[in-house]
Protein backbone atom coordinates (compact mmCIF):
# COMPACT_ATOMS: atom_id res chain seq x y z
CA UNK A 1 0.00 0.00 0.00
CA UNK A 2 1.32 3.32 -0.95
CA UNK A 3 1.53 5.50 2.58
CA UNK A 4 1.81 8.79 -0.14
CA UNK A 5 1.22 10.75 -3.36
CA UNK A 6 3.00 13.69 -3.97
CA UNK A 7 1.19 15.55 -7.70
CA UNK A 8 3.29 18.37 -7.23
CA UNK A 9 3.87 20.32 -10.41
CA UNK A 10 6.78 20.94 -11.52
CA UNK A 11 8.67 24.66 -10.02
CA UNK A 12 8.16 26.64 -13.14
CA UNK A 13 9.13 30.11 -11.17
CA UNK A 14 12.41 31.45 -11.52
CA UNK A 15 15.02 31.40 -8.99
CA UNK A 16 15.08 33.60 -5.94
CA UNK A 17 18.47 35.00 -4.16
CA UNK A 18 19.87 36.77 -1.48
CA UNK A 19 16.65 37.93 1.65
CA UNK A 20 13.72 36.57 -0.62
CA UNK A 21 15.96 33.02 -0.82
CA UNK A 22 16.39 33.12 2.80
CA UNK A 23 12.21 33.87 3.33
CA UNK A 24 11.68 30.75 1.15
CA UNK A 25 14.43 28.63 3.19
CA UNK A 26 12.95 29.31 6.62
CA UNK A 27 9.56 29.17 5.56
CA UNK A 28 9.99 25.60 3.69
CA UNK A 29 12.04 24.46 6.48
CA UNK A 30 8.94 25.27 9.09
CA UNK A 31 5.91 24.51 7.50
CA UNK A 32 7.24 21.12 5.90
CA UNK A 33 7.94 20.38 9.29
CA UNK A 34 5.48 21.46 11.29
CA UNK A 35 2.63 20.60 8.81
CA UNK A 36 3.99 18.34 6.09
CA UNK A 37 3.54 22.20 3.85
CA UNK A 38 3.74 21.16 0.11
CA UNK A 39 5.23 25.16 -0.62
CA UNK A 40 1.81 26.16 -3.05
CA UNK A 41 2.51 29.66 -2.57
CA UNK A 42 -0.43 30.66 -1.63
CA UNK A 43 -0.94 29.31 1.83
CA UNK A 44 -4.84 28.89 3.18
CA UNK A 45 -4.00 26.79 6.48
CA UNK A 46 -5.29 29.13 8.30
CA UNK A 47 -8.59 28.56 7.23
CA UNK A 48 -8.42 24.95 6.81
CA UNK A 49 -7.82 24.37 10.80
CA UNK A 50 -4.18 23.57 9.25
CA UNK A 51 -4.57 20.93 7.77
CA UNK A 52 -2.56 21.44 4.69
CA UNK A 53 -4.75 20.87 1.63
CA UNK A 54 -2.27 20.10 -0.95
CA UNK A 55 -1.63 16.91 0.80
CA UNK A 56 -5.24 15.60 -0.27
CA UNK A 57 -4.11 13.45 -3.20
CA UNK A 58 -6.62 15.85 -5.18
CA UNK A 59 -5.37 18.51 -4.47
CA UNK A 60 -9.14 19.97 -3.13
CA UNK A 61 -8.96 23.55 -1.71
CA UNK A 62 -13.01 23.68 -0.58
CA UNK A 63 -13.69 21.00 1.84
CA UNK A 64 -14.04 16.89 1.39
CA UNK A 65 -14.83 14.70 -1.71
CA UNK A 66 -17.59 12.37 -1.75
CA UNK A 67 -15.26 9.18 -1.04
CA UNK A 68 -14.04 9.69 2.55
CA UNK A 69 -14.38 6.13 3.70
CA UNK A 70 -16.66 5.55 6.60
CA UNK A 71 -13.69 5.40 9.16
CA UNK A 72 -13.02 8.52 8.10
CA UNK A 73 -10.04 7.76 6.26
CA UNK A 74 -8.57 8.63 1.91
CA UNK A 75 -10.28 7.12 -0.78
CA UNK A 76 -7.15 7.23 -2.11
CA UNK A 77 -4.48 6.45 0.72
CA UNK A 78 -7.11 4.21 2.33
CA UNK A 79 -4.22 3.80 5.15
CA UNK A 80 -3.77 7.36 6.01
CA UNK A 81 -6.64 9.77 7.50
CA UNK A 82 -8.58 12.15 5.22
CA UNK A 83 -6.75 15.66 5.07
CA UNK A 84 -9.99 17.40 5.25
CA UNK A 85 -11.24 15.09 7.93
CA UNK A 86 -8.60 16.50 9.84
CA UNK A 87 -9.24 20.05 8.23
CA UNK A 88 -12.98 20.36 9.95
CA UNK A 89 -11.47 18.98 13.04
CA UNK A 90 -9.03 21.88 13.76
CA UNK A 91 -11.03 24.47 13.04
CA UNK A 92 -13.19 23.65 15.30
CA UNK A 93 -10.34 23.49 17.89
CA UNK A 94 -8.96 27.18 16.46
CA UNK A 95 -10.13 30.16 18.19
CA UNK A 96 -10.26 32.47 14.83
CA UNK A 97 -11.30 31.62 11.32
CA UNK A 98 -13.76 29.06 11.69
CA UNK A 99 -15.87 30.24 9.08
CA UNK A 100 -13.67 30.02 6.89
CA UNK A 101 -14.58 26.68 5.71
CA UNK A 102 -17.45 28.21 4.33
CA UNK A 103 -15.77 30.32 2.21
CA UNK A 104 -15.55 29.50 -1.30
CA UNK A 105 -11.32 29.26 -2.13
CA UNK A 106 -9.94 30.41 -4.92
CA UNK A 107 -8.46 28.18 -7.77
CA UNK A 108 -4.67 27.38 -7.39
CA UNK A 109 -2.07 29.67 -9.59
CA UNK A 110 0.12 26.70 -10.08
CA UNK A 111 3.02 28.89 -11.09
CA UNK A 112 3.36 30.05 -7.66
CA UNK A 113 4.18 26.29 -6.92
CA UNK A 114 8.03 26.52 -4.61
CA UNK A 115 7.57 30.26 -4.20
CA UNK A 116 7.28 31.52 -0.85
CA UNK A 117 3.47 32.50 0.18
CA UNK A 118 4.50 34.55 2.89
CA UNK A 119 6.59 36.73 0.35
CA UNK A 120 3.53 36.46 -1.95
CA UNK A 121 1.16 37.42 0.76
CA UNK A 122 3.53 40.61 1.41
CA UNK A 123 3.79 41.57 -2.28
CA UNK A 124 0.20 40.52 -2.86
CA UNK A 125 0.81 38.65 -5.25
CA UNK A 126 -1.07 35.66 -3.59
CA UNK A 127 -4.00 38.23 -4.09
CA UNK A 128 -4.10 38.05 -7.82
CA UNK A 129 -7.13 36.21 -9.57
CA UNK A 130 -8.24 35.49 -13.24
CA UNK A 131 -10.30 38.71 -13.89
CA UNK A 132 -13.55 36.99 -14.55
CA UNK A 133 -13.03 35.20 -11.29
CA UNK A 134 -12.73 38.86 -9.51
CA UNK A 135 -15.54 40.16 -10.95
CA UNK A 136 -18.04 37.94 -10.10
CA UNK A 137 -20.20 38.34 -7.47
CA UNK A 138 -22.38 35.58 -6.18
CA UNK A 139 -26.12 36.63 -6.76
CA UNK A 140 -25.56 40.17 -8.34
CA UNK A 141 -27.76 39.16 -11.09
CA UNK A 142 -30.00 38.00 -8.57
CA UNK A 143 -30.66 34.50 -9.86
CA UNK B 1 -30.79 36.65 -18.02
CA UNK B 2 -34.48 36.62 -16.41
CA UNK B 3 -34.01 35.39 -12.46
CA UNK B 4 -37.05 32.96 -13.18
CA UNK B 5 -36.61 32.02 -17.04
CA UNK B 6 -36.35 28.13 -16.84
CA UNK B 7 -33.42 27.24 -18.41
CA UNK B 8 -33.85 23.69 -19.07
CA UNK B 9 -36.93 21.35 -18.64
CA UNK B 10 -36.16 20.45 -15.24
CA UNK B 11 -35.33 23.41 -14.06
CA UNK B 12 -39.24 24.09 -14.80
CA UNK B 13 -40.17 21.29 -13.50
CA UNK B 14 -38.97 21.84 -10.23
CA UNK B 15 -39.04 26.04 -10.61
CA UNK B 16 -43.44 24.70 -10.81
CA UNK B 17 -42.67 22.52 -7.59
CA UNK B 18 -43.54 18.99 -9.07
CA UNK B 19 -41.61 16.09 -7.74
CA UNK B 20 -38.79 15.26 -10.33
CA UNK B 21 -37.39 11.93 -11.38
CA UNK B 22 -33.68 11.94 -12.62
CA UNK B 23 -31.89 8.89 -13.81
CA UNK B 24 -28.13 7.33 -14.03
CA UNK B 25 -27.41 5.96 -17.85
CA UNK B 26 -25.79 3.18 -17.76
CA UNK B 27 -22.91 4.83 -20.03
CA UNK B 28 -21.68 2.30 -23.40
CA UNK B 29 -18.46 1.24 -24.49
CA UNK B 30 -20.24 1.37 -27.93
CA UNK B 31 -19.42 3.80 -31.31
CA UNK B 32 -22.98 2.67 -32.53
CA UNK B 33 -25.26 5.32 -31.61
CA UNK B 34 -27.83 2.66 -31.23
CA UNK B 35 -27.26 1.77 -27.63
CA UNK B 36 -27.87 4.99 -26.03
CA UNK B 37 -30.80 5.34 -28.29
CA UNK B 38 -32.07 2.17 -26.82
CA UNK B 39 -32.10 3.10 -23.05
CA UNK B 40 -33.13 6.38 -24.38
CA UNK B 41 -36.56 4.82 -25.63
CA UNK B 42 -36.92 2.70 -22.28
CA UNK B 43 -36.18 5.75 -19.85
CA UNK B 44 -38.45 8.18 -21.92
CA UNK B 45 -41.89 9.14 -20.66
CA UNK B 46 -40.71 7.55 -16.94
CA UNK B 47 -38.37 9.51 -15.68
CA UNK B 48 -37.47 13.75 -16.43
CA UNK B 49 -33.93 13.73 -16.98
CA UNK B 50 -31.06 11.47 -17.10
CA UNK B 51 -27.60 11.83 -16.13
CA UNK B 52 -24.86 11.00 -18.46
CA UNK B 53 -21.73 10.03 -16.14
CA UNK B 54 -18.28 11.20 -17.13
CA UNK B 55 -16.23 8.24 -16.90
CA UNK B 56 -17.65 7.25 -13.65
CA UNK B 57 -15.42 5.03 -11.19
CA UNK B 58 -11.74 6.35 -13.89
CA UNK B 59 -13.40 3.58 -16.20
CA UNK B 60 -13.59 5.71 -19.48
CA UNK B 61 -16.35 4.96 -21.57
CA UNK B 62 -18.48 7.04 -24.38
CA UNK B 63 -18.32 10.92 -23.68
CA UNK B 64 -20.92 12.41 -21.45
CA UNK B 65 -21.51 15.43 -24.23
CA UNK B 66 -21.77 12.66 -27.39
CA UNK B 67 -24.36 10.68 -25.07
CA UNK B 68 -26.34 13.89 -23.85
CA UNK B 69 -26.40 14.91 -27.24
CA UNK B 70 -27.60 11.42 -28.51
CA UNK B 71 -30.09 11.59 -25.86
CA UNK B 72 -31.16 14.73 -26.93
CA UNK B 73 -31.63 13.27 -30.25
CA UNK B 74 -34.01 10.57 -29.35
CA UNK B 75 -36.06 13.38 -26.92
CA UNK B 76 -34.52 13.00 -23.53
CA UNK B 77 -33.47 15.88 -21.29
CA UNK B 78 -29.71 15.04 -20.55
CA UNK B 79 -28.11 16.41 -17.33
CA UNK B 80 -24.11 16.02 -18.76
CA UNK B 81 -21.36 15.52 -15.70
CA UNK B 82 -18.21 16.87 -16.02
CA UNK B 83 -15.21 15.87 -13.69
CA UNK B 84 -12.42 17.60 -12.54
CA UNK B 85 -10.26 14.49 -12.77
CA UNK B 86 -9.93 14.99 -16.28
CA UNK B 87 -10.12 18.00 -17.36
CA UNK B 88 -8.22 21.32 -16.59
CA UNK B 89 -10.06 24.54 -16.75
CA UNK B 90 -9.62 24.78 -20.67
CA UNK B 91 -10.65 21.87 -20.90
CA UNK B 92 -13.48 22.55 -18.73
CA UNK B 93 -14.66 25.82 -20.02
CA UNK B 94 -14.62 24.21 -23.69
CA UNK B 95 -16.85 21.58 -22.76
CA UNK B 96 -19.26 23.89 -21.19
CA UNK B 97 -19.67 26.05 -24.42
CA UNK B 98 -19.50 22.93 -26.50
CA UNK B 99 -22.13 21.20 -24.24
CA UNK B 100 -24.37 24.43 -24.91
CA UNK B 101 -23.82 24.68 -28.46
CA UNK B 102 -25.28 21.28 -28.94
CA UNK B 103 -28.51 22.02 -26.85
CA UNK B 104 -27.33 20.44 -23.80
CA UNK B 105 -28.55 22.93 -21.16
CA UNK B 106 -27.95 21.27 -17.45
CA UNK B 107 -24.79 20.09 -16.29
CA UNK B 108 -23.67 18.66 -13.21
CA UNK B 109 -20.00 18.98 -11.91
CA UNK B 110 -18.03 17.08 -9.36
CA UNK B 111 -14.18 16.11 -8.78
CA UNK B 112 -14.58 12.60 -9.44
CA UNK B 113 -13.34 9.36 -7.83
CA UNK B 114 -9.74 8.54 -8.07
CA UNK B 115 -7.54 7.35 -11.11
CA UNK B 116 -6.79 4.89 -8.40
CA UNK B 117 -10.03 3.30 -8.57
CA UNK B 118 -10.28 2.47 -12.37
CA UNK B 119 -8.73 0.73 -15.16
CA UNK B 120 -6.16 3.21 -16.11
CA UNK B 121 -4.40 3.80 -11.88
CA UNK B 122 -1.06 4.63 -14.18
CA UNK B 123 -2.82 7.71 -15.50
CA UNK B 124 -2.01 11.40 -14.38
CA UNK B 125 -5.14 12.91 -12.87
CA UNK B 126 -5.17 16.63 -13.72
CA UNK B 127 -7.34 18.26 -10.70
CA UNK B 128 -6.55 21.84 -11.59
CA UNK B 129 -9.85 22.83 -10.36
CA UNK B 130 -12.03 21.34 -7.50
CA UNK B 131 -15.89 21.07 -7.76
CA UNK B 132 -16.83 24.22 -6.06
CA UNK B 133 -14.06 26.00 -8.74
CA UNK B 134 -16.03 24.55 -11.45
CA UNK B 135 -19.32 25.27 -10.49
CA UNK B 136 -17.94 29.18 -10.17
CA UNK B 137 -16.38 29.11 -13.16
CA UNK B 138 -19.55 27.14 -15.18
CA UNK B 139 -22.12 30.06 -13.09
CA UNK B 140 -19.54 33.07 -14.35
CA UNK B 141 -19.76 31.64 -18.03
CA UNK B 142 -23.90 31.78 -17.11
CA UNK B 143 -24.19 34.85 -15.73
CA UNK B 144 -21.62 37.26 -16.49
CA UNK B 145 -21.01 35.87 -19.64
CA UNK B 146 -17.09 35.66 -19.76
CA UNK B 147 -14.64 32.79 -19.13
CA UNK B 148 -12.91 32.92 -15.83
CA UNK B 149 -9.88 34.82 -17.98
CA UNK B 150 -12.46 37.68 -18.23
CA UNK B 151 -12.66 37.22 -21.76
CA UNK B 152 -16.16 37.87 -23.25
CA UNK B 153 -18.08 34.66 -24.63
CA UNK B 154 -20.42 35.60 -27.54
CA UNK B 155 -23.59 35.24 -25.39
CA UNK B 156 -24.05 33.69 -22.06
CA UNK B 157 -24.18 30.11 -21.34
CA UNK B 158 -27.72 29.23 -20.83
CA UNK B 159 -26.98 26.54 -18.15
CA UNK B 160 -28.78 24.99 -15.25
CA UNK B 161 -26.10 24.34 -13.12
CA UNK B 162 -25.82 21.06 -11.07
CA UNK B 163 -23.59 19.61 -8.00
CA UNK B 164 -23.43 16.66 -6.02
CA UNK B 165 -22.63 16.19 -2.01
CA UNK B 166 -22.03 13.64 0.43
CA UNK B 167 -24.25 13.15 3.57
CA UNK B 168 -22.83 10.12 4.53
CA UNK B 169 -19.00 10.54 4.26
CA UNK B 170 -16.80 11.86 7.17
CA UNK B 171 -16.86 14.62 8.17
CA UNK B 172 -20.65 14.66 8.78
CA UNK B 173 -21.03 17.66 10.65
CA UNK B 174 -19.42 19.44 8.02
CA UNK B 175 -21.46 18.33 5.00
CA UNK B 176 -24.31 20.58 5.44
CA UNK B 177 -22.27 23.71 5.57
CA UNK B 178 -20.02 22.01 2.04
CA UNK B 179 -23.90 22.01 0.49
CA UNK B 180 -23.80 25.78 1.77
CA UNK B 181 -20.05 26.20 -0.20
CA UNK B 182 -21.01 25.04 -3.14
CA UNK B 183 -24.66 26.92 -3.47
CA UNK B 184 -22.45 29.86 -2.83
CA UNK B 185 -20.39 29.18 -5.51
CA UNK B 186 -23.25 28.92 -8.00
CA UNK B 187 -24.95 25.48 -7.24
CA UNK B 188 -28.62 25.49 -8.41
CA UNK B 189 -29.51 21.97 -8.01
CA UNK B 190 -27.96 18.70 -5.86
CA UNK B 191 -27.89 15.54 -6.54
CA UNK B 192 -26.87 13.61 -3.50
CA UNK B 193 -25.06 10.26 -2.93
CA UNK B 194 -27.25 6.94 -2.84
CA UNK B 195 -29.54 6.72 0.34
CA UNK B 196 -30.32 4.12 2.59
CA UNK B 197 -29.72 5.28 5.87
CA UNK B 198 -32.63 7.33 5.99
CA UNK B 199 -32.04 8.77 9.42
CA UNK B 200 -28.48 10.25 8.47
CA UNK B 201 -30.22 11.85 5.41
CA UNK B 202 -33.07 13.59 7.47
CA UNK B 203 -30.42 14.59 9.92
CA UNK B 204 -28.49 16.24 7.14
CA UNK B 205 -31.73 17.81 5.39
CA UNK B 206 -32.62 19.35 8.95
CA UNK B 207 -28.84 20.66 9.29
CA UNK B 208 -29.24 22.36 6.01
CA UNK B 209 -32.56 23.62 7.26
CA UNK B 210 -31.34 25.74 10.21
CA UNK B 211 -28.54 26.92 7.63
CA UNK B 212 -31.11 28.19 5.51
CA UNK B 213 -30.25 26.88 1.94
CA UNK B 214 -33.27 24.90 1.67
CA UNK B 215 -35.27 27.18 -0.19
CA UNK B 216 -31.58 27.99 -2.19
CA UNK B 217 -31.37 25.02 -3.70
CA UNK B 218 -33.20 21.84 -5.21
CA UNK B 219 -31.90 18.67 -3.75
CA UNK B 220 -32.42 15.28 -5.00
CA UNK B 221 -31.04 12.52 -3.66
CA UNK B 222 -29.94 9.16 -5.08
CA UNK B 223 -32.05 5.83 -5.04
CA UNK B 224 -30.08 2.79 -5.49
CA UNK B 225 -32.28 -0.30 -6.98
CA UNK B 226 -30.40 -3.13 -5.67
CA UNK B 227 -30.88 -6.38 -7.91
CA UNK B 228 -29.16 -8.93 -4.99
CA UNK B 229 -27.53 -9.28 -1.57
CA UNK B 230 -24.39 -9.29 -3.27
CA UNK B 231 -24.68 -5.73 -5.20
CA UNK B 232 -25.61 -4.45 -1.96
CA UNK B 233 -22.33 -6.05 -0.40
CA UNK B 234 -20.34 -5.04 -3.56
CA UNK B 235 -21.82 -1.34 -3.09
CA UNK B 236 -20.55 -1.43 0.90
CA UNK B 237 -17.15 -2.77 0.13
CA UNK B 238 -15.82 -1.63 -2.80
CA UNK B 239 -17.29 2.04 -3.38
CA UNK B 240 -15.62 4.59 -1.41
CA UNK B 241 -18.10 7.05 0.46
CA UNK B 242 -21.36 4.79 0.43
CA UNK B 243 -23.22 3.64 3.60
CA UNK B 244 -24.80 0.64 3.36
CA UNK B 245 -26.59 -0.18 6.64
CA UNK B 246 -26.79 -3.76 7.90
CA UNK B 247 -30.35 -4.04 7.85
CA UNK B 248 -30.34 -3.16 4.26
CA UNK B 249 -28.21 -6.29 3.42
CA UNK B 250 -29.89 -8.20 6.06
CA UNK B 251 -33.57 -8.16 3.93
CA UNK B 252 -32.02 -9.12 0.81
CA UNK B 253 -29.99 -11.63 1.92
CA UNK B 254 -33.21 -12.76 3.79
CA UNK B 255 -34.97 -12.98 0.48
CA UNK B 256 -34.42 -16.25 -1.44
CA UNK B 257 -32.35 -15.43 -4.71
CA UNK B 258 -34.93 -15.30 -7.21
CA UNK B 259 -36.69 -12.99 -5.17
CA UNK B 260 -33.68 -10.54 -4.15
CA UNK B 261 -34.53 -8.62 -7.61
CA UNK B 262 -38.27 -7.81 -6.21
CA UNK B 263 -36.95 -7.19 -2.82
CA UNK B 264 -34.20 -4.66 -4.10
CA UNK B 265 -37.11 -2.87 -5.83
CA UNK B 266 -39.54 -2.74 -2.94
CA UNK B 267 -36.54 -1.43 -0.69
CA UNK B 268 -35.93 1.61 -3.38
CA UNK B 269 -39.90 2.02 -3.63
CA UNK B 270 -39.99 2.31 0.17
CA UNK B 271 -36.87 4.83 0.20
CA UNK B 272 -38.58 6.93 -2.10
CA UNK B 273 -41.96 7.31 -0.57
CA UNK B 274 -39.75 7.90 2.50
CA UNK B 275 -37.84 10.81 0.73
CA UNK B 276 -40.89 12.21 -0.89
CA UNK B 277 -41.84 13.10 2.55
CA UNK B 278 -38.63 15.05 3.30
CA UNK B 279 -39.32 18.73 3.76
CA UNK B 280 -37.07 20.44 1.06
CA UNK B 281 -36.55 17.25 -1.37
CA UNK B 282 -37.06 18.23 -4.56
CA UNK B 283 -37.05 15.30 -6.42
CA UNK B 284 -35.36 11.65 -6.65
CA UNK B 285 -32.60 10.56 -8.60
CA UNK B 286 -32.76 6.77 -9.46
CA UNK B 287 -29.38 4.51 -10.10
CA UNK B 288 -28.87 0.86 -10.66
CA UNK B 289 -26.17 -0.89 -12.18
CA UNK B 290 -26.81 -3.03 -15.54
CA UNK B 291 -31.08 -2.05 -13.94
CA UNK B 292 -32.65 0.30 -16.33
CA UNK B 293 -35.47 -1.87 -16.69
CA UNK B 294 -35.27 -1.56 -12.80
CA UNK B 295 -35.50 1.89 -12.90
CA UNK B 296 -38.36 1.58 -15.31
CA UNK B 297 -40.20 -0.54 -12.17
CA UNK B 298 -39.00 1.44 -9.58
CA UNK B 299 -41.00 4.87 -10.98
CA UNK B 300 -43.97 2.28 -12.41
CA UNK B 301 -43.94 0.99 -8.61
CA UNK B 302 -43.25 4.34 -6.46
CA UNK B 303 -46.74 6.33 -8.18
CA UNK B 304 -44.15 8.76 -9.99
CA UNK B 305 -46.47 8.24 -13.23
CA UNK B 306 -47.06 9.92 -15.14
CA UNK B 307 -44.32 12.23 -16.03
CA UNK B 308 -45.15 15.84 -17.18
CA UNK B 309 -44.88 16.13 -20.73
CA UNK B 310 -41.76 18.10 -21.90
CA UNK B 311 -42.73 21.45 -23.69
CA UNK B 312 -40.80 22.28 -27.00
CA UNK B 313 -38.18 25.05 -26.51
CA UNK B 314 -39.17 28.29 -27.63
CA UNK B 315 -36.68 29.04 -30.57
CA UNK B 316 -33.67 30.42 -29.67
CA UNK B 317 -32.54 34.47 -29.81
Amino acid sequence: METDVDRRPPRTAPPVRGLRKAILLVEKGTKEAIWDCRMCGQCILHSTGLSCPMRCPKNLRNGPCGGVLQNGNCEVLPDRPCVWVQAWEGSRRLPLWRDHMRHVQRPVDWRLQDTSSWENLLTGRDRAVPEGWRAYRAGELGR
Amino acid sequence: MNATEPRSHLHRLLLSGEFVVTAELQATDDPDPGSVYALADLLRGHVDAVNCTDNSAAHPHISPVAAGHLLLDRGVEPIVQFVCRDRNRLALQADLVGAAALGIRNVCLMTGDDVTVGDHPETKPIYDLDSVHAIRIARIMADRGTYVSGRTLDRPLPLFIGAVENPFAPPRDFRPMRLGVKIEAGAEFVQTQIVFNLPTMRLFMARAGELGLLDRVFILPSVYVCRSAKAARYLRDTVPGIDVPADVVARLEGAPPERQAEEGIRIAAEIVQELRGMPGVAGVHLISIKGDEAIVRLVEESGLLPRPAAVEPAPAG
